[in-house]
């Protein structure tokens, strides 16, 4: 996974509440075996309209999208994180996300930024003409005209943005506690086992 | 005396493997279900990384997505090939997948084949208080057994197989109580239409349902599915309802079920998991059942839900902005003008199926309404879909598949089908559907494709009427 820490560029002022991930990725893209590619699908019903905002020479290719409420609902396909990241955004600007979608941005390296409706409102009038610039170690996104926002985010999605970390090696360092737990689990229920081996 | 706690907290503690400084925990995972559309990037990783899967007797595979619901065999018994390449390939993927690393492996033509959420419970492999993953959002429905069940996307499908753990944060608790008795002509997927209708698409974000009150202890383990399916639809990650006779009565027997002694010892362990009397939750709506009518939804979020009396409602009136914009979209995207009557509302194609609403109790459902009236004219499509083969099964032993086939009604093998698209069942753009899936979103059962939501007896109606209808007016 990519780190990072500083993402400045245009932001794709798109602003819609409860986008679900159907609209980022339609399911008839899930259909392959691999993560590349998927940026082609990205958001295929909206880009079938010849002056959308993600194929305009302004932010095609922008690094960062704002969106409203619930960004990311329904499906928990990771799929849309990867077209997401293959339309080149690393930071997604939103009220609120579903809570699967998030989860699966972070594993893909792309920061989902929490701010409150009227600082996206101030954001989505900025994108239309200026840059954003978000920082993660400082957990703020500032304008040129030194609008200056803080964002919270958990600690451990933070380390594991900043570092690019992949979580199942870090995981694999409690495997001795994964097998206590299983021992124990075993002796307490041991009927929780399939009773078909 | 340890502190009164909720279901949702009894299953989280007894999964906690570690518990790090910032409070995310490492949780044990009890059932993984594995299917060929969100894996095969998870297995590919695995390889790449040279890991083996840690549980596979914790594992379960079986296709869903991509399959073909039209016959899978030929008379002479051979399997028939699947047209599209890549729907195949997906297929080929986890039929190699599936026992290069040991996993137990439903295939496509296994009597017992079906949709995943179908047939773990069906096969007893889903258990109340057991955390289960799948990488598919309606994961959630397992919570109808009292299982803390939940969507997972590929890399953590990979750190399951991996590990057989997630890395996670508490849910914060949320308690939607249903008190009193439903009327006639109204069953599980209307009351979960209301509560989503109620609390909204984000309504349960970062929280964990859990679903309580007299009207949800009377449904059947089916409809306890349906309601829990959905609370992702109400944006929480998964639901709950508490196990009780009706839980252990549905489960005994089934075959990856604890059998004898390891039975009596799982429901005495399983009798303690109800939350605690003096438990409290973070959040807590309360619902009046008598309030539910037969729903139906009007938009492209599964919030936008009015009763079948009701109307399409007017943009304008929303309070909330954003909420005006998007209703004026989803009208315009639905082909609905405000203040229509639902009723009117003609209706061209009808899905009976999904892992919302394929179990035998809503073939049964759909099949009382449909016995002895034909398909409407104006309707050009219509499918049941069985959840599994062995609701197919149960169904065909019953006569139901008779009573569909003779209203012009097609009987389809198991399969996602027509809820998401991505196999040949499909709605053509700017026609409607009479849905028992779980998502109206744009595009969701194909492009341009307009979705109304409803149960499998409201579908069943518009079927035989050609319109959305209220079906307590052809119930006798």
């Amino acid at each position: 996974m990519t780190p990072i820490e500083k993402v400045e560029g245009r932001a794709i002022p798109f602003g819609l509440k409860n986008v679900d991930t159907d609209v980022i990725i339609p399911a008839h893209w899930l259909k392959t075996t691999t993560r590349e590619g998927m940026g082609r699908g990205a958001f295929e019903s909206l880009r079938a309209d010849p002056d959308n905002l993600f194929d305009s020479p302004v932010f095609k290719g922008a690094p960062i999208l704002i969106a409203g409420d619930n960004f990311g609902c329904g499906s928990s396909r990771e799929h849309a994180a990867w077209a997401l990241g293959d339309l080149g955004i690393r930071v997604v600007i939103a009220p609120s996300y579903s809570d699967i979608f998030s989860g699966n941005a972070v594993k893909n390296g792309i920061l989902p930024v929490v701010l409150p409706q009227p600082a996206i409102d101030r954001l989505m009038e900025v994108a239309q003409t200026d840059p954003v610039h978000v920082d993660l170690d400082t957990q703020t996104v500032t304008t040129p005209f030194q609008d200056r926002f803080t964002f919270e985010i958990d600690p451990f999605r933070k380390m594991c943005l900043l570092e690019g970390l992949d979580e199942i090696s870090l995981t694999e360092k409690s495997d001795a506690a994964i097998g206590a737990y299983e021992a124990q689990l075993d002796a307490d229920r041991p009927w929780m086992r399939p009773a078909i081996a | 005396m340890t502190r009164p706690r909720t279901l949702y907290e009894k299953i989280w503690d007894a999964h906690v493997v570690e518990q790090r400084p910032d409070g995310t925990c490492l949780i044990f995972i009890d059932r993984h279900l594995v299917h060929e559309v969100t894996s095969p990037q998870a297995f590919a990783g695995l390889r790449a990384s040279g890991r083996t899967v840690r549980r596979p007797d914790l594992t379960l595979a079986v296709p869903d997505h991509n399959v073909p619901t039209t016959a899978r065999l030929d008379a002479a018994g051979n399997r028939l090939p699947i047209a599209d390449r890549e729907s195949a390939a997906q297929l080929a993927a986890l039929e190699k997948n599936a026992p290069e690393y040991g996993i137990r492996y439903i295939d496509a033509v296994a009597p017992e084949q079906g949709i995943v959420h179908v047939v773990g419970p069906e096969q007893g492999f889903s258990l109340p208080g057991t955390t289960i993953v799948c990488g598919d959002s309606h994961t959630a429905c397992h919570g109808g057994i009292g299982a803390l069940a939940f969507g997972i996307g590929t890399s953590e499908v990979e750190h399951v197989l991996a590990t057989q753990t997630l890395l996670l944060q508490p849910s914060k608790t949320m308690e939607v109580r249903v008190e009193g008795q439903v009327g006639p002509g109204v069953s599980a997927k209307d009351i979960i239409l209301h509560i989503t209708g109620t609390i909204g698409a984000a309504g349960g974000t970062g929280h964990v349902i859990e679903y309580t009150g007299s009207a949800i202890r009377a449904l059947s383990i089916e409809g306890r599915l349906t309601v829990s399916n959905m609370a992702i639809e109400g944006g929480a990650r998964a639901g709950l309802i508490a196990p009780d006779e009706v839980t252990f009565t549905y489960l005994k027997g089934r075959p990856y079920a604890p059998k004898g002694a390891d039975w009596d010892a799982a429901v005495a362990y399983w009798k303690t998991l109800a939350s605690d009397p003096a438990a409290t939750y973070d959040k807590v709506v309360v619902i009046d059942a008598a309030d539910i009518a037969p729903s139906v939804t009007w938009g492209t979020s599964p919030e936008d839900v009015v009763p079948i009396t009701g109307v399409v409602p007017d943009p304008a009136a929303f309070a909330d902005p954003s909420k005006q914009v998007a209703a004026a979209k989803s009208l315009a995207y639905m082909g609905l003008e405000p203040g229509t009557r639902m009723q009117d509302v003609p209706i061209e194609n009808i899905f009976i199926g999904s892992c919302t609403n394929s179990r035998i109790e809503d073939l049964r459902a759909a099949a009382a309404v449909i016995k002895g009236r034909k398909k409407a004219a104006n309707v050009r499509w219509a499918i049941v879909v069985p959840g599994s083969g062995l609701v197919k099964a149960q169904a065909e032993a019953e006569g139901l598949d008779r009573i569909f086939i003779d209203a012009g009604i097609e009987w389809r093998e198991p399969g996602c089908s027509a809820c998401l698209a991505m196999n040949p069942d499909k709605v053509p753009a700017g026609e409607r559907c009479a849905s028992t899936s779980n998502r109206n979103f744009v595009g969701r059962q194909g492009p341009g494709s307009r979705t109304h939501l409803v149960s499998p007896a409201m579908a069943a109606a518009a079927a035989v009427t050609g319109k959305l209808t209220d079906v307590r007016e052809l119930m006798a």
